[in-house]
């Protein structure tokens, strides 16, 4: 028989759905919210949020169900393992606590929408591909999923210049961000031959290592990934955009959006790039040092809460940079756990600031905390509580995340790195208990700053502060849990 | 119950605090008394600690060693030997008088100092009783911000300044401290193949001398004498005292600054030995700078309150000086001097608030002539003082004492530049006492000042009855270090010996 004529029988792709359970189930949560939304009633869009929270622990339950299992799916494009599931229910966190307190916080501020819930969704969405992406192609498409609804969540508050403003930069840059790491995902599939990351790996350790096209590639597919983490060089966008955007959406940026880029910058660091470790653990450090001393530096002369707490945002970028440098299993579990620790503390603190008002405006400058202590003890407290753990005071989860990556910093070596880390820790201490000081210190000028009672927040707060102290108290099985999910990236 | 008893005493203050944060804020009364109590029964349980010591035994005594995050080592490991078994008693001692001595000198928010305070109780306490590294630094850390809380919210005119400049001196050098534990613990894994922050195993280890030892060294150091504090780390120490509330300075003096001192001998002795023994001249120099600089400049102090802040710095020069002679009668006078510090001093700050809360001033020259106005409080005053300048039968002398001998076994010139620090001392107490109280009584506001009440006389006569004990019959408090002291100083030998053999080889 000629072998020309004989037509090959075409092979459906297998399709494999449990592999992407968690996604599926956020999807149709999405569409649901889109039916949803055009049914009465027209007024309120609670229901809306209350439908999404019910598919984010839906999607944390398979996650859940699905522990332990391993396997690929859609020839390699999505995977499914202990990393991926660690990193959807980091993120099922970030973004249910979001949900939590948007609730109340949207109405509240007029910008209570049906879209508003649909895109925070569709936002976890991305994130969840981006921390199961096996495909670079994946990453991308996960990336700017969750960009795009986040350039619009930014500006969600249509009636203030500066949410506008952060919309606008968020964009802007963030599609420059894009591109360049489009461009980097081509001249890596040039130098490889491949857009999967095992393929990519596997390249390289064929040879492929020195090559120019790949070394600019990967170049460029780390600006990509520095912006989303926001590294200094690469922070520019953060303060204005954290400032400007809802705060809520605030919390979903500095959280969800910056795990799930650090969820596949791993993969494609320890996979894809396993050859080159020597060098890229180099340039992690440099990028580490660098993040936390500006952020750290810059964050002393804010006034703005949420500015500050943008800064401190790009030093923890920076310390979980430490874990990424110092490699190995110790230091990138460390970097999972720091990625959870961070996620309740952030919530935690940006929640108690999204509950306070002043005057019918919102108590964003470090002024309107002045005495808060004596009106609001318990919140006073609380947010007490979220700083010491940014400072890394123990017993909160702040401090045992820092143990565990300067720990992973002196056991690589880094000690110098670790003693760059923890001198920023002490400069961080200062703005961190300024406000402290000024809440239990000062005392009020002008209209008082109030509470606004939330059951949604106020429920966000306490999970969040469960988190912080009880990861704080007992670490233990929460880094084996950590330590477990790296170990498919480390074979 | 003795295998729970070191956990209990340390972890009471904090659970009573928390209880007593439900307390309603408008109770003021019930919350006063309930605090009292809280560090009364801590108190009365922390005695059995002393009766079931037995001072024969050198090794750590009511240990308690659970798992805690096991596949990094770390783990719930508790224990008190001679050193640490005064420092936790003089804590608990401390604390319900300096509670009884707020009792009205703390106008606002008494429910919050209460519990910041009890809080504070179970660091510190945590802090002389962990054997473990990591719980050691965890401890060491978490005091710091009820202490911050105390000078900045209860505190004077300059207190915000006064309680930054305090955490981040302190912050600054136990960060350095952590990346130096956690070296040491990597360092002691490679080698030895076991990875533990057990002090008891770490201690067992003999370090490689050189550079390794001396920068571990060196950044524990740095931590300790930032909290001594030891000339030049001093500065924070002043602001700190002087804008901190009565029982903020008490509590200040009388125990936090015996955490550095008891720093140096608990880790940077047995761990880094040779080092130790290669930077002793360089901190014995430093402590006598401390012992006459802070003599000197608390002569000149207008505040009364400065001046004990001052001449802080000077007695904890001679606790260091007895701790690096690195001989038995060193470092029993150093030890014993840090509870003799912890009486006097503490009850120095008790007088000055005492005095403050009647004139609301504490500038020298507002008073004289107290002694025919305040006849029993000028008593007391005057042998605290004389406790305080070391005078013979009262309890400084034999902590003074002990640590002269021992640095006049290590250098006589040191013990006698050392020795004139004591004249120093008595010129300045002596100086302040004669303006503040003799002479004729040249204000009218003071013509009419109230002696001590009942309150105050509960407050200050225990700590007269240690300050004389200690002075007349010190062996019940120097018999239970002996045993401990003579361990340490085998165990600093023979490592010693043992890195040089290493070295050698």
């Amino acid at each position: 028989m000629n072998p020309a004529l004989s037509v090959p029988a075409l092979v459906a792709p297998a399709i494999h759905l449990p592999a992407i359970g968690p996604v599926l189930v956020l999807a149709i949560t999405a569409l649901v919210l889109l039916v949803l939304d055009l049914l009465p009633p027209r007024e309120r869009k609670e229901h809306l949020g209350v439908v999404g929270l019910a598919g984010i622990v839906g999607s944390l339950v398979v996650s859940l169900y699905l522990w332990g299992a391993d396997e690929r799916a859609f020839q390699g494009m999505v995977i499914l393992d202990g990393f991926a599931i660690f990193f959807n229910l980091v993120i099922g966190f970030a973004v249910g606590l979001v949900l939590l307190q948007s609730l109340d916080y949207a109405r509240r501020q007029g910008a209570e929408s049906g879209e508003f819930y649909i895109l925070v969704i569709l936002a976890a969405v991305g994130m969840t591909l981006m921390a199961g992406a096996g495909d670079l192609i994946i990453v991308f498409l996960g990336l700017e999923t969750m960009s795009l609804a986040l350039y619009v969540l930014a500006g969600s508050f249509r009636g203030r210049i500066e949410s506008a403003e952060a919309s606008m930069k968020y964009f802007l840059l963030g599609a420059f961000a894009s591109g360049f790491f489009v461009y980097g995902l081509a001249l890596v599939y040039g130098a490889t031959g491949s857009t999967n990351i095992d393929r990519i790996g596997a390249a390289i350790g064929g040879g492929a290592a020195r090559d120019p096209l790949l070394v600019v590639g990967f170049g460029l597919l780390v600006v990509g990934f520095g912006f989303k983490i926001s590294t200094v060089p690469f922070h520019m966008w953060v303060s204005d955009v954290y400032q400007g955007a809802p705060t809520s959406i605030t919390i979903l940026i500095a959280t969800g959006s910056k795990a799930a880029a650090f969820a596949a910058l791993l993969r494609v660091l320890l996979v894809a790039m396993r050859q080159g470790q020597a060098d890229w653990s180099l340039l992690m450090w440099g990028l580490a040092v660098l993040s936390m001393t500006v952020g750290n530096v810059v964050a002393i002369a804010q006034q703005n809460v949420k500015r500050m707490l943008a800064y401190s945002s790009i030093a923890h970028g920076g310390y979980i940079l430490i874990g990424v440098a110092a490699g190995g299993a110790l230091g990138n579990s460390s970097v999972l756990f720091y990625l959870l620790v961070y996620t309740f503390t952030t919530a935690g603190a940006f929640g108690v600031i999204l509950l306070l008002e002043r005057g019918g405006r919102e108590a964003v400058e470090t002024s309107d905390l002045a005495g808060l202590a004596a009106r609001h003890p318990v919140m006073a407290l609380v947010l007490t509580i979220f700083l010491l753990s940014l400072v890394g005071i123990p017993p909160t989860a702040g401090f045992v995340g820092k143990f565990y990556l300067f720990g992973a910093a002196v056991r690589s070596g880094y000690v110098w790195l670790a003693v760059i880390g923890v001198l920023n820790s002490a400069l961080a201490a200062y703005y961190y208990l300024r406000i402290v000081v000024v809440m239990y210190m000062r005392e009020p000028d002008g209209a008082p700053t109030v509470m606004v009672p939330s059951l949604g927040g106020s429920l966000a707060l306490l999970v969040a502060l469960c988190g912080v102290v009880w990861l704080g108290v007992m670490p233990a099985p929460y880094f084996e849990l950590a330590q477990t999910a790296l170990a498919p990236l480390l074979r | 119950m003795r295998g729970m008893a070191l956990s209990l005493v340390v972890f009471l203050p904090a659970l009573g605090g928390l209880l007593i944060a439900l307390l309603p804020r408008d109770r003021e009364g019930l919350v006063k008394q309930a605090t009292l109590a809280v560090a009364l029964v801590t108190f009365a349980i922390s005695l059995p600690l002393y009766l079931g010591f037995d001072a024969r035994v050198a090794d750590y005594q009511f240990q308690e060693r659970r798992p805690w995050m096991p596949s990094l080592g770390i783990t719930y490991h508790l224990g008190i030997d001679g050193i640490s078994l005064l420092l936790v008693l003089l804590t608990t001692f401390l604390m319900p008088l300096t509670l009884l001595a707020s009792w009205h000198s703390i106008e606002k928010r008494w429910k919050e100092f209460a519990v910041t305070m009890l809080l504070l109780e179970t660091g510190m306490l945590g802090v002389f009783a962990a054997l473990d590294l990591f719980l050691f630094y965890v401890f060491w850390e978490a005091m710091l911000i009820p202490m911050y809380l105390i000078i900045g919210i209860w505190g004077g005119t300059n207190r915000v300044y006064a309680a930054v400049k305090f955490v981040l001196y302190t912050l600054a050098g136990s960060l350095l401290m952590l990346v130096a534990i956690l070296a040491l613990f990597f360092q002691h894994g490679a080698a030895t193949g076991t990875y533990t922050f057990d002090l008891p195993v770490l201690a067992q280890y003999v370090l490689p001398g050189g550079q390794t030892q001396n920068l571990l060294f060196l950044a524990f150091a740095l931590a300790f004498a930032i909290k001594v504090p030891m000339f030049p780390f001093h500065t924070w120490l002043p602001d700190a005292h002087v804008e901190a509330p009565t029982p903020g300075s008490v509590i200040l003096a009388g125990v936090l600054l015996k955490m550095g001192t008891y720093g140096f001998l608990r880790f940077c002795l047995p761990l880094f030995p040779q080092a130790s023994i290669t930077f002793a001249p360089w901190v014995i120099a430093l402590a006598v700078i401390g012992i006459l600089y802070g003599a000197w400049v608390s002569t000149v102090q207008p505040d009364i309150k400065k001046l004990v802040a001052y001449s802080s710095v000077s007695h904890l020069g001679f606790v260091m000086l007895g701790v690096f002679a690195l001989n038995p009668q060193g470092l029993v006078g150093g030890i014993i001097q840090m509870v003799n510090h912890g009486l006097s001093t503490g009850a120095l700050f008790l007088l000055v608030g005492m005095i403050y809360e009647r004139r609301h001033t504490r500038l020298i020259a507002d008073y004289g002539g107290l002694w025919k106005v305040m006849p029993a409080f000028s008593v007391l005053f005057l042998v605290v003082t004389l406790s305080s300048i070391g005078l013979p039968g009262l309890n400084g002398f034999v902590g003074e004492f002990l640590i002269l001998v021992g640095a006049f076994q290590w250098n006589r010139t040191v013990a006698v530049v050392a020795t004139t620090g004591i004249i120093f001392a008595a010129v300045y107490m002596l100086w302040m006492y004669q303006r503040v109280f003799f002479g004729e009584v040249t204000r009218e506001e003071n013509r009419r000042l109230q002696d001590l009440t009942v309150r105050e006389w509960v407050v200050l006569a225990p700590v007269l009855v240690l300050i004389v004990w200690i002075g007349v019959y010190p062996a019940p408090f120097t018999g239970v270090t002996e045993a401990s002291v003579q361990a340490l100083i085998s165990q600093v030998q023979a490592k010693a010996a043992a890195t040089a053999a290493l070295a050698a080889r």
